[in-house]
């Protein structure tokens, strides 16, 4: 069912619900989106107040996911939804547990970051960290809107971007161990460096996951621990239907 | 301890086979049941079926095979057919004025339209409930016995014995062994339901139809005739009409969709539930305007 529409059930309480999840998820994303561009820009600005505020949203997205959680559950319990419906709200329950995590992993940044203010760290140290950083708000970005649009070629070209993500991750890892090799006084810094990087990583790996679950709500199929190449080729068999 | 599960298991399935053979009488012969694991078997097969009320056409070309012990649901909404080709396996059509059927119906390979065929003993081995349970106005015994009086058993033992196994089989037997000789009227209507599948199943069908068979009853006894097509569905091949979706989903190993007196999608059930391949499928089961 490439075609997925939530509207015209006969209950119409029923579309409102579905619409209602489906824009909560939404309004979640959007909130991650901004903690997560505030962390990276407190990091790479090293701006204490920024990652003070960061810090501080995070009880919001996790509000956001226990109230979408409950509705789910409830549309579960009284709705019974079937077929695209009951993927969905799968889709959902497992989309706000992604999107939490990345609010938390905002969350840590925002910490590196402050500590790292606090501490006096060097600029030069974050010099990946903005590009990485902008880098997997993109991929976060584009995985909410292909979950919007429902739309799995987006999903698909998302779920690439996180390789490179990891190459990313890689080189920063690589320049942080020779600043720790050249002063071994910077390590403290070095290392919170380090937690940030990996926090961004880990990002891109769950807005990969998101894609997942898009080309799961439309497709129908668990696309998880299957090669890209193949999910690709998948997408596009199902377009030539 | 586990050997002896397996040592009862196979008695038990020996004594089965037994009884089948005990019983093998008419017309037609029973298919060879042996089977790989994992391996389904059909039991009907439906090729190009057309079923016409006078003019009007109720079934159009449908082509479905029905494997063997295994729960086939039928779906669809009113006036989709789906009665209509339950009510062709065991050609309960026949007794419709002005029915016109074309197209082949076969039970383990033999056409059930054939003139040598005796429609009494095709009843006997595809057995049918419907949707309000409909015992005779008499005792429980002799309503579960009915069917072995009518194929000419006299033996009392043997009356008695089948009487309890098909009472035990339809989860009844604890309920009415201390009353069998009240009448079955005052039974309440899930076990008025559950007492006519065991009168079905007394007389070692192959198959048993179900049309609706819980519609009428309050959803604990619903429950309790869904748990018992779980349980029959090791002996019997079973199909199932109903309107309640979520009930074919919880039954149904196979579920088909009808609509407008066509077969629309015919699936296992977790893949019609999940991610039907038809958008008419979709639209009924989610409650979409079609």
């Amino acid at each position: 069912m490439d075609n997925i529409k939530l509207g015209q059930h006969i209950s119409q309480q029923f579309d409102e619900e579905l619409e209602d999840i489906r824009n909560r998820v939404m309004a979640m994303g959007g909130l991650v989106e901004q903690q997560l561009s505030d962390a990276v820009r407190a990091l790479s600005d090293i701006d204490a107040e920024l990652a003070e505020v960061v810090i501080t949203n995070d009880y919001k997205i996790n509000a956001m996911e226990v109230a979408i959680d409950e509705e789910c559950v409830q549309i579960l319990a009284r709705r019974q939804p079937a077929a695209g419906d009951l993927r969905l709200v799968i889709a959902v329950i497992k989309t706000i547990t992604d999107l939490e995590r990345i609010g938390d992993e905002a969350e840590r940044v925002g910490r590196m970051a402050l500590h790292f203010a606090e501490t006096g760290g060097e600029s030069k140290m974050l010099v990946g960290m903005s590009h990485l950083g902008e880098h997997v708000r993109n991929m976060l970005h584009d995985a909410l809107d292909a979950f919007a649009r429902m739309d799995t070629d987006a999903a698909v070209a998302v779920a690439k971007q996180d390789a490179k993500a990891d190459r990313e991750y890689e080189s920063i890892l690589r320049e942080l161990m020779t600043y720790m090799m050249e002063d071994s006084r910077a390590i403290p810094n070095v290392v919170d460096v380090m937690w940030s990087a990996r926090a961004l990583e880990r990002i891109g790996d769950r807005s990969k996951n998101i894609c997942e679950y898009v080309i799961y709500l439309v497709q129908g199929r668990d696309v998880r621990h299957v090669s890209l190449d193949q999910v690709e080729a998948h997408a596009r068999n199902k377009k030539s239907d | 301890m586990n050997t002896d599960a397996t040592e009862a298991q196979k008695q038990k399935m020996e004594s089965s086979a037994a009884r089948t053979h005990a019983i093998n009488i008419g017309d037609l012969s029973r298919a060879d049941t042996r089977k790989e694991q994992g391996e389904v078997e059909t039991t009907f097969n439906v090729s190009n079926l057309d079923l016409y009320y006078g003019e009007k056409q109720a079934l159009k070309k449908v082509n479905m095979a029905i494997p063997r012990n295994r729960v086939t649901a039928f779906i669809g909404p009113s006036g989709c057919g789906k009665s209509t080709l339950l009510r062709c396996f065991n050609r309960m059509n026949d007794l419709v004025d002005n029915v016109r059927i074309e197209g082949m119906i076969t039970l383990d390979g033999e056409d059930i339209h054939s003139k040598q065929l005796n429609v009494a003993e095709l009843r006997r081995r595809v057995g049918m409930v419907f949707q309000k349970p409909n015992p005779f106005p008499k005792t429980i015994y002799e309503n579960v016995a009915y069917g072995l009086r009518i194929l000419g058993v006299k033996e009392k033992r043997r009356i008695d014995e089948t009487v309890e196994r098909a009472l035990r089989g339809a989860a009844l037997w604890d309920e009415v062994k201390d009353r069998l000789q009240d009448n079955a009227l005052g039974l309440s209507g899930g076990q008025q339901q559950r007492l006519v599948i065991a009168r079905a199943i007394a007389v070692e069908p192959e198959v048993l139809l179900l049309d609706e068979p819980a519609s009428a009853l309050d959803p604990i006894s619903t429950l309790k005739i869904e748990e018992l097509i779980y349980e029959l569905k090791n002996e019997y091949t079973i199909v199932i009409v109903t309107h309640n979706m979520q009930q074919a989903a919880r039954v149904s190993d196979y579920t088909a969709f009808m609509y407008m007196g066509e077969l629309v999608e015919h699936a296992d059930t977790n893949t019609l539930f999940t991610n039907p391949s038809q958008k008419q499928t979709e639209d009924y089961i989610t409650g979409r305007y079609g």
